[in-house]
């Protein structure tokens, strides 16, 4: 019961941040209200007892990618910093409503309606938390259920990331030099 | 314990907010912003599917990792290239840019 309650106060700051989030003018704020969104995911993920996952999303998403928009907001958005707001229009708001009136529709009908999550939820038994040798050794495992490619392509992929980032500023600087 | 429905009805309803912020947005960032919430919302997924329906595995807790490195990885590039745009053409607007090539 004391989950529930805890689940409902963090539901409804994830949504109230996230309508705000989607709403506001200001781009600054709405960054702030993603910070709200996410530390509120991160709670999500302490009650389902994955403690690990929620100390990753608060250090990654909330201490990193967060910084990472504010800096980026400031470097290029001078005219909306000063108070200058964005125009809506409101056809586009009007089609975005009902696209996503529709999809959430079809997707939490489907979701409710799948008979496979009821069967699967009356065998199941919820074990405690993930200890963090299980985590380690998983993570580096090469065996059945050992999560070592995956690893090793996010590796790949952020070393791809750097490059990119790299060759992306030095077409930038070529071009100013010409 | 929750029930999972709470759990699928959470991730929904914040997905299409996400959908909804990306299609109104015509600001660059903003859009970037509305596509970290919905790969929020899929992660709330992972880790409630695992954790209610399979316990004893670890796929769904492991992947929202894997999908955390991810968007942080592709948010890092995305604000490059947006600089980048700024640097180019002055504005952060999606309308300002109509062509790909610098």
């Amino acid at each position: 019961m004391a989950k529930l309650i805890m689940f409902t106060i963090l539901a409804v700051i994830i949504l109230v941040a996230a309508i705000f989030c989607v709403s506001t003018k200001r781009i600054m704020r709405a960054a702030t209200a993603l910070l709200f969104v996410l530390f509120g995911v991160a709670g999500i993920y302490f009650i389902l007892d994955y403690t690990f996952l929620g100390a990753t999303q608060i250090s990654i998403y909330a201490g990193g990618i967060t910084m990472m928009y504010i800096f980026a907001i400031h470097l290029v958005n001078k005219r909306t910093l000063q108070g200058l707001s964005e125009r809506w229009s409101s056809k586009r708001s009007v089609v975005a409503a009902i696209t996503s009136l529709i999809g959430l529709s079809t997707v939490v009908f489907i979701l409710l309606k799948n008979k496979f999550i009821k069967e699967t939820l009356s065998t199941a038994t919820s074990s405690g938390e993930l200890s963090m040798d299980i985590v380690g050794n998983t993570l580096m495992s090469p065996e059945k259920y050992g999560y070592v490619l995956p690893f090793e392509f996010i590796s790949i992929f952020l070393l791809a990331c750097i490059i990119g980032g790299l060759v992306i500023l030095n077409i930038n600087k070529k071009r100013e030099e010409k | 314990m929750i029930p999972v429905e709470y759990f699928f009805i959470l991730s929904g309803l914040l997905f299409f907010i996400g959908v909804f912020g990306f299609i109104t947005r015509r600001n660059l960032i903003a859009m970037l912003i509305s596509v970290e919430l919905i790969l929020n919302s899929v992660d709330i997924n992972f880790a409630a599917f695992n954790r209610m329906l399979f316990p004893n595995g670890y796929e769904g807790m492991f992947f929202t990792l894997f999908s955390i490195g991810v968007s942080a990885a592709e948010s890092a590039v995305a604000l490059a290239i947006i600089i980048n745009v700024y640097r180019h053409f002055n504005s952060d607007q999606v309308n300002s840019i109509e062509n790909m090539k610098l």
